[in-house]
This record gives structure tokens, C-alpha cells and sequence, in this order.
């Protein structure tokens, strides 16, 4: 069970994982996640889901080298498994063909995620524009495979050493002002403060195109992923919303974003100790 | 019954009755009088033979005294242990009525306990397989009794569980020092030698149906005993704060993550300092007494109404006094406070007085214009009881549900009004305890051999 399949640097400390589980590939849709735990005494933390193959049973994840848990699911090798899989958690990307033309923009190992909902929305006919964000070259990864399922593929990078050199949020911005009306839906994956700022330079733009919606997949701290602990729980408006059950994907416009930032330092102090400890750990082994 | 020291014990994870010696049992069970009528089996939800089980304790066949507990209750280390005794079996004691009871529950653990320990736990014959498969969806204490019950009458059964562990709030809800974990891992134990299969890591609704369990997986009935599950939270400004916890999220993290052990092992989990916890139940009492060893400085339960409404079970509240923690009476939390960290650092209270009974009999907690007031505080447990959650729920078309989303179940025989689709526990009936879990399990494993054999002949 959730045997590792293969395994790929994708980019410095961003890994590829193929894992088996055939009754999660059948039933995971584009926009969903899973959690793993990579051993008995680990803990348990959301991924979402990158890609998945029904015929061959397999789950795609992509994952960055962050705390100790990524760093122990990444050391895991092909034919080792995985202590746990759980899923496929939270509700599909609504694919909604109304929209027309959607952007859809990837920060970060954010990529992995957008990947499969923009291929479900060029399946059924809407319009994909990808913008692909990253700090520098080295950190893009799945351009080819992002491009292959868009209409356009526009790559920015913070320091211009690939792509454009730009934010993202300047081609969302020159794009909405350019042709706006075509435009359904701004989607948005990828570190915190970029989805913040995204929603931000996409709001403006709901005064001339009232229909105009932004959404975006949060990545929150979450212990089951069923509904039952709600350290998932985000301010959406005026109302409490757990990730798990009612999102990830939840209308931009509406998220606090300033918690939801606040909500994933929680434990900061506490990661730092733990990751030097497992850093110590490692460096005693050599 | 002996117990770890208040103050020892506030500061350790090892359970805290010390539990009794074979002669304190015996002695104890020699108090019984064998009633004619054994009142005492009218007020067990699973009707254990009580009187039976006590006279084989006075004998001193405490092995054979534990296998009469378990014909009718699949859990009796666990039931000896959370059972409110005191509002079921024993209140019904003749000897009660002038004098104590006979200690009924510390019996059931002592015998329970004395089997388990002495590698005597024996595997009582099956009825031949009738080739009737059964999946149990969630492996909590309802899950585990019908699965107990099911697998004796010959039936396969498989139970699925969401967590990476099986046993549901044994696991996960309940604290080590009032369950020990190794006592639900032998219990669940003893159902896979009895053949009872557990698939984890497989959330229903998700990762399968119910309806392809029945229609593709071949199942002939499906039980639902997934717990109620969503926490409530009330609405307080500020209750995003880090440092505030649902009860579920704190004792999960405690539990079933061992963040106790952190950072040996990887969840954390913020310990420390001064600690408020919300409401008045046994919840609250668990999350109050956890934080206390994990090293709270200061535990203060805040609660709207009086110590005479107080839900938790006397001995529950009376364990957490002894250890330490404080109770703010007729108080309630109005807003949370943070630091420049994202952290909370205060909560404000207001001062409530009580008015005229409510729906539930209770006198109505009313808040006291102007009386409000700030405390420190670290760490902020909600313990405010929960809603149904909707996972299962809303991926079975057909079932019907009542206005608060728990699933509309038979009272008596637990069928829902889907089609080989029974329920029980806290997912029927809201937030209760083990053992009316146990007991809606036992009745619905009744109705669903009647239904199987039925449509055998």
C-alpha cells in the first residue's frame, strides 16, 4: 500500500512523487487533496493532489522540501511507501463552462495543483491562460506539461532569468485590462501572499465585470482532513468555513487572507526545533 | 479504589485509578445480593449480566467473570473505565438506596483488566459462516459493538476507519490517563482475532461509497457509526487566533498524534502557560486535564453557567479540582485577544446570572451588563460540543436526515430509511457517551442478522 512509484527533482527541493493507490486514483478529481503520513510517530499534512492515472492506479504529488514531514515523505525512495494515504479530501474544482475563458494562475509548487483543473477546464472547452510564476529559473518546473494543456502559457520570473521578469500579478493585471469581458474566472494556486495579491489586483476589476470571480485553493493546517478538528477553519465573509470539508477551493474575494497567513505561522517556532533536530539526526548518521 | 497522587498525577499520562486488587474485587462483589429482579441490568444500555459476572468476581474466577461480560459487551476494559456507572447500572443498586452501591464499573475493569494481563482471553466459538458480508463505517465504540456482535452470529465483517488507527474516540477523544491506549489496541485486537477485518486509512463517502460498498463491493448491509465529528465554535471575535483549539483538535493532537511527545514525534502542539478552556462537559474536563500535563502553568474552565449545571460526570469534575484545575463559574468568553504574533494573549469575559429554565430544564444563562473583564491567556480550548458531520452524509443519497444533519435512525433497531443502511451512535443521536453508542450498535447488530437470516429462508 502507497508504495512509492517513482520519483523526480523536479527543481532544488521540489520532488515528483508517483504513488500507488488505485482506489484513490479512481476516484480523485482535479482540485482535491489527500493527506500522507510518511511514518508511525509523523504527522499528518494535506497535499494536494497534482495528477492521477485510473488505468495505472497511481497518484501524482509534488513536493517542496519545507519542515521535517516533506523532508521525510521526500527521503522516502521508490519501492518504500508511505505510512499513510488519505483521500481524495475536499470538494472537485467545479468546472464550470460558463466561464469562458479562465486564468489560471501558479505560484511556486503551486504549479502541481493547477495543472490537472486546467486541464479539466481545456477538456470541456473553456479557454485556459496560464500564467506560471517562480523566483528564478531553477524553480520552474512543468512548463511543457502546463503549456501543453493551455491556450496560453506566459512565465514570469522575480529576477527575469526566465520568462518575463514580472510578479504575476502584472500579466493577470494587463490581461483583465486588455480583455476583461472574455475573462470568467481568475483561479489561483500557490504561496499565500501571492494568492492574496492576486484576489487584490483581480477585485478592481468586479466593478466593470460584475461576474468576474476569483478562486483559490488554500493549503491550511489540518490534523484529519474529515471535518472533525477545524484547525482548518478560515474567515470567508462573515461566515467560518473548515478546508477540509467545505473547501480547498473557496471564493477569493471573500477569504481573510491576513488570518489565513496568521494561521500557517502557528507553529513556526515549533517547526524550526523540530527540523533541527531531524537536521542533527541526519548529520549524526553520516 | 486506589489512585495516582493529584499532584504526581497532574503531571504524567499514566491513567489515574490504580484500579483494584483480586481481593478488593472480591469483596467488593460479595456485596451484591443477587436481586431476584437485577434492577441493575435494566439500566445497562447493553444489558450485561451483571449479577452473573459479580458472583463469579466473588469466587474468584475472574477470567470466567469477564467472558459473562463480554457475551453481551464486546469492550468491557473500556466500559469499566468511561461508563457513567454512577447514572446507569449503579444508580439502580438496591444497596444504593441507603448506603453505596456496589462498584459495578471498577468490578467490570478489574476482571476485564485481570483477563487481558494473564493471557486468558479466550475466543468463543462462532456461529458457522452464513456468507452475509457487512461493512461498519467508522471504528469508534458503536462500530467496534456491532462488529463484535455481527461476527459471532457467523457473519463477515469488515470495518472501515478514516484515521490511520482504529477506535475512534477511544483513540483519538479520550485521554491516555483515563483510557490507556494499549487497553483499546488489545480490545480492537481481540475483534481481528475473532476475525473481524479493519481497513484504514479509507474515508467513506470519499475514497468509497456506500452505495458501492452495497452495489459494487458486495456488502449485504452497511452500519454508520461515524461520530458526530464538526466542533462548534461560537462566533467569538478573534477565535482564529493561534492558540485556539476545538476540544476535537487539541485532544487529537494529544492522542492519537502524541504531541505529548513532541519533538520526538513530529505534531506540535502549543503547551504551556495559562490555559482557558470552554464549556462544562467531560470534554472539557479531558482537554483541561491534558493541557495540565502538558505543563499548563494555570488551567481555569469557563463556564456560563453554575457548578450545579456542570454537564461533565461528578467524578470527572472532582479529578480535575483534586489536580488542580480552576472553574470560572457563570462566565462566558466575549472576545479573544492576540499579540503581535498572530498569538492569543487574551480573552475577555462578560459575567453571566441565571434566569428561568430553558428547553433543556436548565436555568437560561443570562449576561450581566458591564461586567466585563480581561484575563491572560496562552492557549484557548473550545469545548462547546459539535454538529454532524456531513462526509458520509451528503455522499448517500436516500438516507434521510433531521433538520441538524444527523442521520434519521429507528430508535429501536437503528434502520435508516435507506435500504440495508442502518446507523447509530453519536451520528443518530448528537454528542453522548460510549456506552449508549455501544448499546445503539448491540440493537442495530440484532436487527441487521434478523434482516440477513430473513431473507435468507
Amino acid at each position: 500500500m502507497f508504495k512509492i512509484i517513482s520519483k523526480t527533482l523536479l527543481a532544488p527541493n521540489i520532488w515528483e512523487m508517483v504513488v500507488e493507490n488505485p482506489r484513490l486514483a479512481l476516484k480523485a478529481k482535479a482540485g482535491q487533496f489527500l493527506i500522507v503520513m510518511p511514518e508511525e510517530n509523523g504527522e499528518r499534512i494535506p497535499l494536494t493532489i497534482a495528477d492521477f492515472d485510473r488505468e495505472k492506479g497511481t497518484i501524482t504529488m509534488v513536493i517542496m522540501a519545507v519542515g521535517v514531514t516533506s523532508r521525510k515523505v521526500i527521503a522516502l525512495e521508490v519501492g518504500q511507501s508511505l505510512y499513510a494515504m488519505i483521500g481524495p479530501l475536499g470538494q472537485a474544482s467545479e468546472i464550470d463552462t460558463n466561464f469562458g475563458t479562465v486564468i489560471m494562475v501558479a505560484g511556486g509548487v503551486g504549479t502541481a495543483p493547477i495543472y490537472p483543473i486546467a486541464k479539466a477546464f481545456r477538456e470541456s472547452g473553456v479557454k485556459v491562460i496560464s500564467v506560471q510564476g517562480a523566483r528564478n529559473k531553477d524553480l520552474l518546473f512543468w512548463t511543457d506539461k502546463l503549456a501543453s494543456v493551455s491556450d496560453e502559457h506566459i512565465v514570469v520570473t522575480d529576477d527575469g532569468s526566465f520568462g518575463r521578469k514580472a510578479l504575476v500579478t502584472e500579466p493577470v493585471k494587463e490581461i483583465l485590462e486588455t480583455r476583461g469581458s472574455e475573462i470568467g474566472c481568475v483561479y489561483t494556486i500557490g504561496p499565500a501572499i501571492m494568492m492574496k495579491f492576486t484576489t487584490l489586483t483581480a477585485k478592481p476589476f468586479t466593478q466593470q465585470y460584475p461576474n468576474l470571480k476569483c478562486i483559490a485553493s488554500l493549503n491550511t493546517i489540518m490534523i484529519d482532513g474529515t471535518g472533525m478538528c477545524g484547525g482548518c477553519r478560515v474567515k470567508l465573509g462573515d461566515k467560518v468555513k473548515f478546508t477540509c470539508v467545505d473547501g480547498p477551493e473557496f471564493d477569493a474575494f471573500l477569504i481573510d487572507w491576513d488570518s489565513v497567513m496568521q494561521r500557517q505561522r502557528i507553529y513556526c517556532e515549533q517547526e524550526k526545533c523540530s527540523l533541527n533536530r531531524y537536521i542533527e539526526t541526519l548529520d549524526s548518521k553520516q | 479504589m486506589p489512585e495516582q497522587d493529584p499532584k504526581v498525577r497532574a503531571h504524567n499520562f499514566k491513567e489515574v485509578p490504580l484500579g483494584y486488587t483480586a481481593e478488593m474485587a472480591m469483596q467488593e462483589a460479595s456485596r451484591c445480593l443477587n436481586c431476584k429482579k437485577p434492577m441493575c441490568r435494566t439500566g445497562c444500555p447493553v444489558s450485561v449480566e451483571i449479577p452473573t459476572f459479580l458472583a463469579l468476581t466473588k469466587e474468584g474466577k475472574f477470567a470466567e467473570a469477564a467472558q459473562a461480560i463480554k457475551k453481551t459487551n464486546a469492550l468491557p476494559a473500556v466500559c469499566g473505565r468511561v461508563c457513567p456507572q454512577e447514572k446507569q447500572c449503579e444508580s439502580k443498586c438496591i444497596l444504593g438506596i441507603k448506603g453505596e452501591p456496589v462498584a459495578i464499573g471498577r468490578c467490570e475493569r478489574f476482571v476485564a483488566d485481570y483477563e487481558r494481563e494473564n493471557g486468558l482471553v479466550t475466543i468463543p466459538e462462532k456461529a458457522p459462516a452464513t456468507g452475509k458480508k457487512i461493512a461498519v463505517v467508522g471504528s469508534g465504540p458503536s462500530g467496534l459493538s456491532v462488529a463484535g456482535s455481527l461476527i459471532l452470529k457467523g457473519h463477515d465483517v469488515t470495518i472501515f476507519e478514516a484515521f490511520h488507527r482504529p477506535g475512534g474516540v477511544l483513540m483519538y477523544g479520550i485521554p491516555e490517563f483515563r483510557l490507556p491506549k494499549a487497553i483499546v489496541e488489545a480490545e480492537v485486537g481481540y475483534l481481528q482475532k475473532l476475525g473481524v477485518k479493519i481497513e484504514t486509512n479509507e474515508v467513506i463517502g470519499k475514497t468509497i461509497t456506500v452505495d458501492e460498498l452495497l452495489n459494487e463491493e458486495g456488502f449485504d448491509a452497511v452500519y454508520i457509526g461515524v461520530g458526530a465529528g464538526l466542533p462548534s465554535f461560537m462566533g467569538t471575535p478573534g477565535e482564529d487566533l493561534g492558540g485556539i483549539y476545538s476540544a476535537n483538535e487539541y485532544l487529537t493532537r494529544s492522542n492519537l498524534m502524541k504531541a505529548y511527545k513532541f519533538p520526538e514525534c513530529d505534531t506540535p502542539i502549543v503547551r504551556g502557560g495559562k490555559v482557558c478552556v470552554i464549556g462544562g462537559g467531560n470534554v472539557a474536563m479531558d482537554a483541561a486535564r491534558t493541557a495540565l500535563r502538558l505543563g499548563a502553568d494555570s488551567v481555569t474552565i469557563i463556564y456560563r453557567r453554575s457548578q450545579d449545571e456542570l454537564p461533565a460526570r461528578g467524578e470527572e469534575v472532582h479529578h480535575a479540582k483534586e489536580e488542580g484545575v480552576e472553574f470560572a463559574f457563570l462566565t462566558n468568553p466575549v472576545e479573544y485577544i492576540g499579540n503581535e504574533k498572530g498569538m492569543v494573549c487574551q480573552v475577555k469575559c462578560q459575567k453571566m446570572e441565571l434566569g428561568e429554565p430553558d428547553a433543556s430544564g436548565r436555568r437560561r444563562p443570562i449576561p450581566v451588563e458591564g461586567s466585563e473583564f480581561v484575563r491572560d491567556c496562552d492557549t484557548v480550548i473550545v469545548a462547546v460540543g459539535s454538529g454532524a458531520n456531513p462526509v458520509v452524509t451528503k455522499a448517500t443519497p436516500g438516507m434521510e436526515l433531521n433538520k441538524r444533519g444527523y442521520i434519521n435512525a429507528n430508535e429501536e433497531t437503528g434502520k435508516t430509511t435507506k435500504d440495508r443502511v442502518w446507523a447509530g451512535g453519536d451520528i443518530v443521536t448528537g454528542a453522548a457517551t460510549v456506552i449508549l453508542a455501544m448499546g445503539a450498535g448491540r440493537a442495530a447488530a440484532a436487527d441487521i442478522d434478523k434482516f440477513l437470516m430473513g431473507t435468507q429462508e
